[in-house]
């Protein structure tokens, strides 16, 4: 298949280079692309509390969001325009891939987990979060460690790094669990609230999202055995497009470094957030503050 | 398009230690042809039953199979397989429930029986269409030379309604195969939720939806093949359904 793109690019390449050359800078990838339309698109989730989600107003909002718009304002800078025009576009975890591919999206603003086997096919900038796999439990049903949840039902959504973190430790420790497959994080949480798993395991911002949102907080608990070291947050861009990379890594790690991170994570992390006031209060993790001191992109979790 | 193609992929180890990733999809692939096939052994047991009803003489086997049809076919599949799975176990005893919810292979029985119904609907609608095509006489003169209700039935309209609505029902039965994949939504690690998996895993997603594609259309292609056999062996001379 490669070999017929290759000449399909080439084709392309001759109809680019026969239009008159109009920008003084030779810019190439995203850049041209911002540079020529003026605009850029950006990919969001329609769920990923607080990442990136719908708001009340049917606005995409969230953390991942508030860092986009200020690497925007760092392109605009860079390529000298007086205004770049956002599109917002709704990505699912099935499509973001195609989207990125053929230029429909240019960043994705999102929960998108950077690891190296993910990276052979896009590339990300600094890491924006660090989530660890861990489970909620309701509090009744008195699980204290993952061993407690030796020969129980447990759930977790299918096709997640997560779901097989969990089978790798079942196999390891010879636990015996029934690992059940949902299809989302709603449908896996609901499988705990009606008992059909006594555990549900997720990234835990994620299921202190979903706990956050439930009719009865109180009634559940997350764990504090972890199934996995700690797991990074990319945003995502095209693969081998250094000239955007640099840019968007640049202005990443000054947002990061200058402490503005601070007053972002606050407003989403700590205090109420839209559309219905919940409070996730979680405070920030050691390893996370590491991570904006010495800003990477990095999928090895080792690095972190 | 900016799209690092690698076919290879299929031959690495998928991360959930089970062998490579094509492994995973021809699982996937399993299941589905299991979940098919059940499913529609359950859609042609009661889509026969529903629809010889609809068409005995008794006014109330009437009724019931009109309501029985609107029922299932009127309300979207995925919605059925969600009161199927989620809403069922609480209104039954608790006793019962937790039994349902503990169940091993609790997704695979839901999606048998949830879908089962479903295309039950769509297969009484055929079968009593194929009755209803044929002449009006034969009833009668079946019930003239002294058979009883059921033995017309059983000897002069159904062996012929069957043939009639055979390639329709070819139909259905491949609508049974595709339909398995909504039950992703319950758990059922079918193949359309390992090529899923699959681009999940590996970011592959064109490699891993060609898969399934190709797989889906061979597994259709078996069957399609296979009922044309079936019609051709089973055709009466002379007749519609069997005119060559």
């Amino acid at each position: 298949m490669r070999k017929y793109l290759k000449p399909l690019g080439f084709a392309l390449a001759a109809v680019t280079l026969a239009a008159p050359p109009l920008a003084a800078q030779e810019l190439s990838g995203t850049l041209k692309k911002i540079k020529d339309t003026g605009s850029i698109t950006i990919g969001h989730r329609d769920a990923s509390i607080p990442f990136s989600y719908y708001d009340d107003k049917q606005q995409p909002v969230g953390f991942a969001l508030d860092i986009c718009s200020q690497v925007v304002d760092a392109i605009k800078t860079e390529l000298k325009l007086a205004k770049i025009d956002v599109k917002y576009a709704l990505v699912t975890s099935a499509n973001r891939i195609p989207l990125m591919a053929n230029g429909t999206i240019d960043l994705e603003c999102g929960s998108t987990t950077n690891n190296i086997e993910r990276q052979k096919q896009v590339g990300f900038t600094n890491s924006h979060y660090v989530t660890a796999s861990r489970y909620v439990t309701k509090k009744a049903s008195r699980i204290a460690k993952i061993d407690d949840l030796k020969g129980k039902t447990v759930v977790s959504t299918s096709g997640t790094t997560n779901i097989k973190q969990l089978n790798d430790v079942n196999n390891e420790r010879k636990l015996g669990i029934n690992v059940l497959p949902a299809n989302g994080h709603a449908e896996a949480f609901l499988m705990v609230e009606t008992d059909r798993a006594v555990a549900f395991v997720m990234d835990d911002i994620l299921l202190a999202s979903l706990v956050a949102s439930s009719k009865t907080p109180a009634a559940y608990q997350i764990s504090s055995d972890a199934f996995s070291p700690p797991e990074p947050y990319g945003i995502m861009l095209r693969r081998d497009d250094t000239a955007f990379k640099r840019v968007v890594d640049a202005a990443t790690a000054k947002v990061y470094k200058s402490g503005e991170i601070d007053k972002i994570y606050a407003r989403w992390f700590q205090n109420p957030i839209p559309p219905k006031g919940l409070n996730l209060n979680v405070a920030m993790d050691p390893v996370l503050k590491k991570a904006f001191q010495n800003p990477t992109d990095s999928g090895d979790p080792a690095k972190y | 398009m900016s799209y690092n193609w690698n076919w290879g992929i299929l031959f690495q180890p998928s991360p959930e230690g089970q062998g490579t990733y094509l492994d995973m999809l021809l699982l996937g692939l399993a299941w589905t042809v299991a979940t098919g096939i059940c499913a529609w052994i359950v859609a042609f047991i009661f889509g026969s039953i529903v629809g010889i009803a609809r068409t005995l003489p008794s006014k109330t086997a009437e009724r019931l199979g009109f309501a029985y049809v609107e029922f299932f076919r009127n309300i979207p599949l995925v919605v059925q397989l969600f009161l199927w799975y989620f809403v069922l176990p609480e209104l039954v005893p608790t006793a019962w429930g937790s039994w349902l919810k503990q169940l091993q292979y609790a997704p695979f029985y839901t999606a048998v029986i949830g879908i089962g119904l479903y295309m039950s609907a769509r297969v009484a609608e055929q079968v009593r269409a194929g009755i209803g095509s044929m002449a009006r006489g034969q009833r009668q003169a079946a019930l003239a030379v002294g058979l009883t209700l059921a033995q017309s039935y059983r000897y002069v309209l159904l062996p012929m309604a069957y043939r009639i609505v055979l390639p329709p029902l070819t139909s259905e039965f491949l609508n049974t195969i595709k339909n398995t994949s909504v039950a992703l939504t319950i758990g059922l690690l079918e193949l359309t939720s390992r090529a899923r998996a699959m681009q999940e895993f590996s970011f592959q997603v064109f490699e891993a939806f060609a898969v399934a594609t190709v797989m889906y259309l061979v597994l259709n292609l078996v069957v399609v093949v296979a009922m044309r056999r079936l019609e051709r062996s089973v055709a009466v001379p002379g007749f519609i359904a069997g005119a060559r």
